[in-house]
């Protein structure tokens, strides 16, 4: 077409200018990636204030009241294996799109949903316990922090579980292939990453010891 | 047949402005963020304006003390937040895909949104007006716990959300700047090709990209603190005021370079096109811009010497380090003009007022470096003095020397370069006028935010009424500018693919540009690919 784009390169190639196509990150993945570097920033402003917290509470960490209310077992722990387990699939989905095999993105992506959805679940469910056992948003600075930032997590797997759901329908619906699909591997880094921070969140929360 | 004769004219009038409403298209993207820029500058302004009525006599006149606290807060906010930050990203937005060769952003829906999130946000902000307490109140800053729901309304509520949404629209925005660089250049344009403005741009998007998610942090803490009982910044209950002024600052330090940094890209196009000559040390004006960004992650706390709560000598160190790649700058734009065949239009006027204007800020900037000083004058308007040098003097004239550089690109027709200057003259008056007293002022103690003055104290009273005849005298130049714009964009003369004989790619296509940007690209060898063009030397500029 006429109005086409058009320039003779240095190699006397016909190309669309800023299309260089030769290889490299794709825009999506590319943006993804720069997306979740400002999320990287986002939580440590979040992990900055928790710290800070943490370090000059004046009777030591957690405070005397909160002693003893977190439990890693039953839910926290068996969500925490859960949501890994949740990377892994998502990741043999991608390596299945990359081989062009459909059934085992489909499958892999819809049990890596229903892994995510579970997560919530339980997340939901430990909330409604602690709530009960006193540890609320509102009472000092151990509910403050611990609801914002396993709050914000929780927000970001739901956003994850969301942008899985679209991928399953696009994949049920045959729109990836092996060449085309960006999206799956834009998606499945969020996921790793929300998984990371996770992993991180649990550690800092549950796991470090308190200085005696 | 009938069905097709439908009044053409009307249909083709509601298509025009359906088409801004929902175009994706870099360009018109671009217009949209000055065309809001714009006109919150304006908004924004009148409040100045209020601010220095109040304060052109001692004791209250116009206004109750509350009220003079939400004018200057929602001044600085909207200035900061919804004239300056967005303004020079509309600049990068239409600009870069041209400067680069590329037809569009890499993701034009995303940059539609980055758009329209910002008039929506200044809606949120303003309308904090019209609820009981009045808008945020607390200054720009909005410390704990004058910013806590005990001493402030809903119009703060309204004020993170506002500043929340800005702040999204920042990020989405500097990925798509990112990825539009790194993926979208034209052939040839290799990365020490690219013009200066596209490097401020990616310096400046990667602030955002690391610095806004920390202030969007903030704001959340701030909420959850106001509305849900947190205990963030709460002291009494094991909370910490001065971590908010640490993530707010860990922001907006790099947040003024993400205001500064585009300006000098704007003036690092316009001094080389009317000096006639290239850019003096192009690759280490880039390392300057690259150490800048480096190093404006390090001083966040130069605002906070005063806290005792910070390392003073690693902050004060770190701080006055930042001169000396900006000292680099300093000496790369007066080298370019050294033995230019200099052509004074408008443009140059501005970008020169930018260098002179800046360089006061800089210096003034350097004292409140030295703690022991700075100690002195933390919180005096000696602070007013040299914020309103460097984002004023240097930002806002920035921006207008890119205004008169690219409006004929934008629009097709040359604005008048008559009225172009009497605006430049008035501004620079009125600028220094309103700015430079403000120095004298701060040295003699005065305080900043504060609405009322004694009587008798020295020489207060002249200074602050010689401040208020500047704002009014700025106020008064704005006028041939927009009288300027609205005549050219009728009836200007053409400008012409090239009117300045520029330098960069933007200059290779017609003005306006066509929707898809490019009919052919020039090769790109040096990072002056349309002087080469024009020079036929095939190779130009340092390498």
């Amino acid at each position: 077409m006429a109005l086409q784009p058009m320039a003779a390169t240095s190699a006397g190639r016909a190309e669309a200018p800023g299309h260089a196509r030769e290889g490299g990150i794709s825009n999506v993945i590319l943006g993804m990636i720069l997306f979740i570097t400002s999320e990287v920033m986002f939580f440590a402003g979040l992990f900055a204030a928790y710290f800070n917290v943490r370090a000059t509470a004046p009777g030591g960490w957690p405070p005397a009241e909160f002693v003893g209310k977190l439990h890693v077992f039953p839910l926290v722990g068996i969500a925490t294996i859960l949501l890994i387990l949740s990377s892994v699939t998502c990741q043999m989905g991608v390596w299945g799109i990359r081989r062009g095999d459909h059934t085992a993105l489909v499958r892999s992506i819809g049990i890596t949903v229903v892994l995510g959805a579970t997560f919530l679940v339980m997340q939901a469910t430990d909330y409604l316990g602690l709530y009960g056992d006193g540890v609320r948003l509102d009472a000092g600075t151990f509910g403050t922090t611990y609801y914002t930032l396993t709050g914000f997590h929780g927000a970001h797997v739901l956003a994850g579980v969301l942008m899985l759901s679209v991928v399953l329908y696009r994949s049920m619906a045959g729109q990836f292939s092996k060449d085309h699909h960006d999206m799956v591997e834009a998606v499945s880094i969020y996921w790793h990453f929300v998984d990371v921070v996770w992993i991180v969140l649990f550690s800092t929360l549950y796991l470090i010891p308190n200085p005696a | 047949m009938a069905t097709t004769a439908l009044t053409p004219a009307y249909a083709g009038r509601r298509a025009g402005l359906y088409d801004w409403l929902t175009t994706t298209d870099h360009k018109k993207i671009g217009i949209l963020y000055l065309l809001n820029s714009f006109v919150l500058f304006f908004v924004g302004g009148m409040f100045a304006l209020v601010v220095r009525l109040e304060l052109a006599q001692p004791g209250l006149q116009f206004l109750k003390e509350s009220t003079y606290n939400q004018a200057f807060t929602i001044h600085a906010s909207l200035m900061i937040f919804l004239f300056i930050i967005p303004i020079l990203a509309g600049f990068g937005n239409y600009i870069v895909p041209l400067m680069i060769g590329a037809p569009d952003m890499a993701f034009p829906r995303i940059n539609a949104l980055s758009f329209w999130m910002l008039p929506l946000a200044a809606l949120l902000m303003l309308s904090g007006f019209l609820t009981d307490g009045g808008a945020a109140a607390a200054g720009w800053t909005s410390y704990s716990p004058l910013a806590q729901a005990k001493y402030s309304g809903v119009g703060t509520d309204l004020w993170i959300v506002a500043v929340l949404l800005i702040g999204t629209s920042s990020i989405l925005g500097a990925i798509n700047f990112l990825v539009t660089i790194f993926k979208m250049r034209a052939p040839g344009m290799t990365m020490f090709r690219l013009p200066i403005m596209v490097w401020t741009m990616i310096v400046t998007s990667l602030l955002v990209l690391l610095a806004t998610p920390v202030l969007a942090s903030a704001l959340i803490m701030l909420f959850i603190d106001r509305n849900y009982g947190g205990h963030f910044f709460d002291p009494a209950t094991g909370g910490n005021a001065i971590l908010w002024q640490n993530v707010f600052w860990f922001y907006s330090h790099p947040a003024v370079y993400i205001m500064i940094l585009p300006a000098m890209g704007i003036i690092s196009e316009v001094l080389p096109v009317f000096s006639r000559k290239p850019l003096f040390g192009y690759k280490a004006f880039i390392f300057a811009t690259a150490g800048i960004g480096a190093l404006g992650f390090s001083v966040w706390a130069h605002h906070m010497f005063t806290t005792g709560a910070v390392y003073l000598p690693f902050f004060s160190f770190m701080t006055f380090l930042i001169a000396i790649p900006t000292g680099v700058k300093m000496f790369n734009w007066i080298a370019t003009l050294f033995r230019g065949q200099l052509t004074f239009s408008t443009p140059l006027l501005f970008a020169l007022g930018f260098l002179t204007m800046f360089l006061i800020g800089g210096i003034n900037g350097a004292f409140s470096a030295a703690v022991p000083v700075d100690f002195a004058l933390h919180d005096t308007y000696w602070v007013v003095a040299h914020l309103h040098y460097v984002l004023f003097g240097g930002s806002v004239f920035g921006v207008f020397a890119g205004l008169y550089y690219w409006f004929p690109k934008m629009f097709g027709r040359m604005l008048n370069e008559t009225l172009g200057k009497i605006h430049f003259v008035l501004m620079f008056i009125g600028f220094n006028l309103t700015f430079f007293p403000m120095h004298i002022l701060g040295l003699e103690g005065m305080p900043r935010r504060i609405a009322n003055y004694a009587p008798g104290q020295a020489d207060w009273t002249a200074l602050n009424l010689l401040a208020t005849v500047g704002g009014f005298t700025i106020a008064l130049s704005m006028l041939p500018f927009l009288w300027n714009v609205l005549v050219s964009l009728r009836s200007g003369p053409l400008a012409g693919d090239d009117p300045w004989e520029g330098n960069t790619l933007e200059w290779a296509t017609s003005s306006p540009p066509p929707p898809y940007n490019f009919d052919r690209l020039p090769e790109i060898r040096s990072e002056r690919p349309v002087f080469d063009v024009r020079h036929g030397t095939g190779k130009g500029g340092a390498h």
